[in-house]
This record gives structure tokens, sequence and C-alpha cells, in this order.
């Protein structure tokens, strides 16, 4: 199948990370990918409130999922977010999740703010990857960093890393996933659209394979902000 | 078989496959999953024959009883002041440990440390759920008036102190400044406008450059330039 | 606090800035134009640690009933949680209101959009030109960084394709530009104790006794002032601060 921006089937669109790229945070980062473009930033460990969400084992990870007023591809967003907006948050919260440990930090919370300058589908997917390159950058105690992409079934073929016309026009069926690899384990899972348990099975092996290629971007994006910190002289 | 998929001073990720097979040790920020060794969260290597450790290079600041650390008073109590540590806690500072005086129940308490005001303290207390006390009664500890605070990365404090405070006190002494580090990564400077500019870029340079070799050399290089005074470190060695 | 302004003005007496720089210096300041690729217009600024988007988006609307013969005009400011941890999420507070309201009036007063010519059709249809300033690191100065990026993003609008159902077709970009007629810029001047300072750090705006922000178009003239701050000021005062802000601005206006 010829895809309408002209990439094989299981190719990713070109991809940029950056790590550290807001100041005012503990840790930052920038992931993007094609037309969308993520940026994250690490507030905390630091106070919760109101006290009756804090736990005494361990400090709590919330994130906030927000599209910015202009990054949409039709109409301008609505700022103050909506229901897609906090289900998104929530699903990114449980992608994160199982890598973090903060015992450390009981009764505490760290915060990731997402917010997306521009998208063209897979912005949650975007978020994540961002959002675990923040969250490493931070400091923070984590067995692993996160990746999530968005596969595809579009006439009946798997394609990765689904783009806006792909989602919306084509009807493609979206399936983002994000993946921990150390685990070798799926941490989030949606999908929109009609598939069968075979191809389910094929779709998310594939994630897998890919999501792996952007791990690798992740890791030297965040090598290099700290190795250029020991050479530089 | 065992391998070692590092090496020292290399700067690793969380989840990077630091070794493999049952004869490595995980240390400090290290763990198991099945027969290798994994980073659990950003650092540099250090390798110990077998044991395998990571030096955080970024982080949070953890309270540590003993800590002489920057506080920040953002509360006036009945009691004492609540005070920020720049750390995911805030610390409280009572009455008796504030000062020597008879402090009168009900006194103006303003009249000791205000909103806002900047002391170095000691903390005396870390409960397990975090709550932390800290004293202003003991040598050099005292309300910071004037000057400025910077802030650094907790974990790069003992490089900006040096083996027995030989970088800080180069710095000082490069720029005659009153310089206070916290081990909470607030850094109070006082001196002449110019200097206490001079001073903070000296330290955000030591901040940057933590891990490289001869960094007590490239600083005293950076300062004399700047300054065209002849430095002498004293105490540290040139590692 | 009283300790840390009586410090940073004895800097200001020899002419130092807590960051080292000049009385009336601004810090490094770059504009990249053209950031988000879904927009009609935007731009991202740059000054010192400070790093705001401006983003245009454009609508068809009906007119306001009061101004049937002119397009509607918007601006909005978004102090995410993200560009400080002190911000917090929820409906925009005081300091978005005013940095919005500003930059709005600016814009709106100095009649930099030939609001009439987004008209289509006389109280039936016209261009909505909304524009959102979103900062990415807030870091002192928003106000003068958002008119430089909504000024920067206005100047980069492109009008989307219309339908022949008369529908706008976001995917399809026109070549024509905004009719924008004036380039209102923005210059904020601090005054701390008896020094005027431009492009204050967060450590100066928390001290500041007045600021006079000071919108201009390229021929100088005063097109919307906002004075901010708890101390008043004298006519002499205001004078000298609108002639710092005038001459700071061509400075500024040289970026674009």
């Amino acid at each position: 199948m010829k895809r309408n921006d002209g990439r094989k089937n299981d190719q990713l669109r070109p991809m940029t990370a950056k790590v550290g790229v807001v100041k005012n945070a503990n840790g930052s980062a920038m992931f993007k990918i094609g037309g969308t473009t993520a940026y994250a930033a690490v507030h905390g460990p630091r106070d919760l409130y109101p006290r009756f969400k804090q736990d005494p084992e361990k400090g709590l990870l919330r994130c906030d999922y927000n599209m910015m007023p202009f990054s949409g591809h039709g109409n301008r967003v609505r700022p103050g977010g909506g229901r897609r907006s906090k289900e998104i948050s929530m699903v990114t919260q449980n992608a994160i999740n199982p890598v973090v440990n903060l015992t450390d930090f009981p009764n505490a919370v760290v915060d990731v703010c997402i917010e997306l300058t521009e998208t063209d589908a897979g912005t949650r997917c975007a978020g994540i990857t961002a959002a675990s390159m923040a969250l490493a950058d931070a400091g923070i105690e984590m067995k692993d960093l996160v990746i999530a992409m968005s596969v595809g079934m579009l006439e009946g073929e798997l394609i990765a890393d689904v783009n806006g016309v792909e989602d919306c026009e084509l009807g493609a069926t979206d399936i983002p996933i994000a993946y921990i690899p150390s685990m070798d384990k799926i941490s989030l899972l949606q999908i929109d659209g009609e598939i069968s348990r075979e191809d389910l099975k094929k779709a998310l092996e594939l994630g897998k394979k890919k999501c792996l290629e952007i791990y690798e971007i992740q890791k030297k994006a965040l090598k290099e902000k700290y190795s250029e910190k020991v050479k530089s002289k | 078989m065992e391998t070692l998929k590092v090496k020292n001073r290399d700067i690793v990720v969380p989840g990077e496959t630091l070794a493999e097979g049952m004869g490595f040790l995980p240390s400090r920020g290290t763990y198991r999953i099945r027969k290798e060794i994994k980073a659990q969260r950003l650092g540099m290597i250090s390798v110990d024959k077998k044991v395998i450790k990571l030096i955080p290079l970024t982080g949070a600041y953890l309270p540590k009883v003993g800590d002489k650390i920057i506080v920040k008073v953002i509360d006036i109590m009945m009691s004492g002041w609540r005070v920020d540590t720049r750390s995911a806690y805030s610390a409280v500072l009572g009455l008796k440990d504030a000062t020597s005086d008879y402090i009168a129940k009900g006194a103006d308490l303003t009249q000791y440390f205000g909103l806002e005001d900047h002391m170095i303290a000691q903390i005396t207390n870390v409960t397990s759920q975090k709550l932390i006390d800290v004293t202003m009664r003991g040598p050099g500890l005292r309300k910071l008036r004037g000057g400025r605070i910077i802030t650094v990365n907790s974990h790069k404090v003992p490089r900006v102190i040096g083996k027995e405070g030989s970088m800080v006190t180069m710095v000082k002494q490069a720029t005659d400044c009153n310089i206070i580090v916290g081990q909470n990564g607030r850094i109070w400077i006082d001196g002449e406008p110019e200097k206490e500019i001079l001073a903070e870029e000296a330290i955000k340079k030591i901040e940057k450059e933590a891990h490289t070799a001869g960094l007590t050399d490239s600083i005293k290089k950076f300062l004399e330039k700047k300054t065209s005074k002849k430095l002498e470190v004293k105490g540290g060695s040139q590692k | 606090m009283k300790d840390k302004k009586e410090h940073i003005l004895k800097a200001l007496k020899k002419g130092v800035r807590y960051d080292g720089r000049k009385l009336l210096e601004y810090r490094k300041i770059t504009v990249e134009p053209g950031i988000v690729h879904g927009a009609e217009g935007s731009a991202k600024v740059k000054i010192g640690d400070t790093e705001i988007i401006a983003g245009v988006k454009i609508a068809l609307e009906t007119p306001y009933p009061d101004t049937p013969e002119k397009g509607n005009l918007m601006v909005n400011a978004e102090l995410r949680p993200m560009a400080n941890p002190d911000f917090e999420s929820g409906p925009p507070g005081e300091e978005a209101i005013e940095i919005a309201r500003v930059i709005d009036r600016g814009i709106r007063e100095s009649k930099a959009i030939d609001q009439e010519k987004l008209c289509i059709e006389k109280g039936e249809k016209a261009w909505s030109v909304m524009i959102d300033l979103v900062p990415l690191n807030a870091s002192g100065n928003l106000l003068d960084a958002g008119a430089l990026a909504a000024l920067a993003a206005l100047k980069n609008t492109v009008f989307p394709e219309i339908t022949e159902e008369g529908i706008i077709n976001y995917d399809k970009k026109t070549k024509e530009k905004l009719p924008l007629q004036k380039e209102p810029l923005e210059v904020t001047v601090l005054k701390i104790g008896e020094y005027f300072v431009v492009d204050p750090l967060p450590e100066e705006e928390e001290l500041l006794d007045a600021r006079l922000t000071v919108a201009l178009t390229a021929e100088n003239m005063i097109c919307a002032v906002q004075k901010g701050g708890t101390e008043p000021l004298s006519i002499k005062e205001i004078d000298t601060m609108v002639g710092i802000a005038q001459d700071k601005a061509k400075e500024l206006r040289k970026l674009l």
C-alpha cells in the first residue's frame, strides 16, 4: 500500500527529541514526530493538596495533558480542557506509573505537564514519550523509559505511526500503545475501530518493534544533554 | 556469560542494561531483573570490580539529619515558622530552636524571622512520613541578610564545596564575596554587585562541569582570567 | 523582601542589574516565525529564559451586532502550569488577563488589522482573528515577549481557503496575508526605587514600584499604555519612561 505521505507501512515519521527545554522545570523534554510536537515538564516532587489525596506509602504521579489553542488542525481548541484531555491525562498517568518509583516521597506529588504545540495525530503517544524523558531528566527513580506510538489498520494492512489524514479522513483503526522494554509489557492500549484478534496480536508486535526505534532516540537525547556537560571543557 | 556493558564514567539512562550475568552486583541506583543489571535513574556509572554503582546527576534534594541547608520562611505559626527546604517537604522551626532568647507565647515572631527571609539552618529530625524539624541554634546558623540566593542541583553541592572546602574558598578569595552553600543546593552570595555576578557565574560553571576531569584547574583559570588575581588552591588535590 | 530590594537597589546605583546587564538592556532575543504548522500564523519568541508561542487561528463568524461591518479580533493568554511551578491550571488569573488585554489594546487601538477588510458580508459573515499566547517557560517580561510574538505571528498569518459551500478548508492555505496596516510592539519600563529598567527578571518584577507598558507603532506613536505597580508616577517620570520605550521599540523592531 502506498501511504498518503509516501511512507512505507512500517515507517515512522521523522523525529526529533531534546531534553532540558523548560528552564523552570526540574526536568523537561520535547518530542516531535511528523507534525506532532509535545513538550513535557516535571515539577516536584512537591507538596500535594488536597491532603486527602496524599499517600503515606509513596508519592503520587499526576499527569496533565493539554493541547494549546492553536495546535489543532481545524478550529481553535477552546482552552480549559474537557473530557478528552481528562481521559488522556488519566491514561498517560497509567502508562507511566508502572516504571516510576516514588517511595522516597510519601505524601508528595510529581507533576508532569504535557503541552502539545502542534498536532497531526498520535498526540497522547508523543506526550508519553516526552514525559518519560522529562521524568528521567528530573532524576526520578524509574525502572525504564516508556515509549508510545500508534499502530493502525488501514485497508486490511498494518501501519506504524498513524498520521492525521489516515486517522481522520481514511478511517484507519487507531491503536495507541505504550511499551516498557525491560518488562516487555504494554502499559497503554486503546483501540478506535475494527480489528480481528489475530491482527491485534500482529499490531502489538509491530508496535513493540517500532517503539524500540523511538527508544533509541529517547536515550540519545538524554545522553546528549548530560554527556555534553561531562565533555564540555 | 558475564559481560559488562558499560565503563566507568559512562552516562546511562533508566532501564539501560549495565551488565549481564550473576557475577556482578547491583549497588545504589541500579537493579537486577532476570540476569541483567539495569540503571534505575539517570546518572554516571562507577564500576568497582564487580560492584556497579550509579552516581545521580540530577534529582530532588532528600533531607537528611545533620544537613545544613538554606531555608525560606513560608508561614508564621503560633509555635514557630514553616520553612521551605527546596525539597518535596517543608520543615518546622520551633520557638525553642529559633533563638536562645525566651520568646513569650503570642509574641510577634516576625521580629525574629519574617516571610521570605532566608536562613542557614540545620536539620535535626526527619520522620518516616517526612515531617522535618530544623534548628537555628548551632555554629554558623543564622539569618542571611542582603545578598542573593542562587540554586544548583543538590547532587553537585560536593563539587561546589570541593575537597575540604577548597573550591568554594577559591571562589570567595577571587570575588571577595561571602558565600554559604546549603546542602539543599541553595547558595547565598553577598558582595559587590559585579563580584556577586562573577561568583554566580563561577558556581554555575562548577555545576555544569561537575564531572569533568581537572575541574579545580579549569575554575582557577577562569577566575584568574576574570579577576587578574593569582589564586591559591588550598586543601584540594588537582583531581 | 525589604532586604532583597535594598540589595538590588545598591547594585542598580552602580548601574548593574541582578544578572549583570545594564539598566536599559534587553536579554538576548530570538524570533522564530511559523513554528506551528496547523495554525494560520505563529511565532516563538525567546527573551533570555522566557519563551512564548503566539498562534493565530482564523475562523468564519458572524460579526458582533454593534460592529456589523468588522471582523472580530480576540487575544487570549494561557499561563499553563508547565511554564512555571507557581502557575495553576484552570481559568486565566489576573496576570494572564492583564497580558492578554494589554496586548489586545495595542493591536486593536493601533488598528493594526484592518477589521473592515475582514468583513465578507455585513452583519452576516466575517473573518475572526484569534491570537493565543502560551509561554513554554515564564522567566520575566511576558508582556513584551508576548506582544513581539503576537506581531511576528500576525505578520506570517495567511487566510485558509473557503470551499464552494462557503466553509473553511483548514488544510489548504491561500497566499493571502492578513490586512496589516500597523505594527504595534510593546515595551515595559520598570521603576525600582529611582531607577528605570527594561526587560525585568522575575526578581525585579516582584519588587518593582511602578511599571509602564507602552504599545508603539512603527512610527513610534503611542497606541496603548498600561500603568502597573503600586507607586504613582510623576508626569516627568512618565515622559522619561515613554522615551525609553520608544528607543527600545526601535531596537526590537529590527528583530522582525
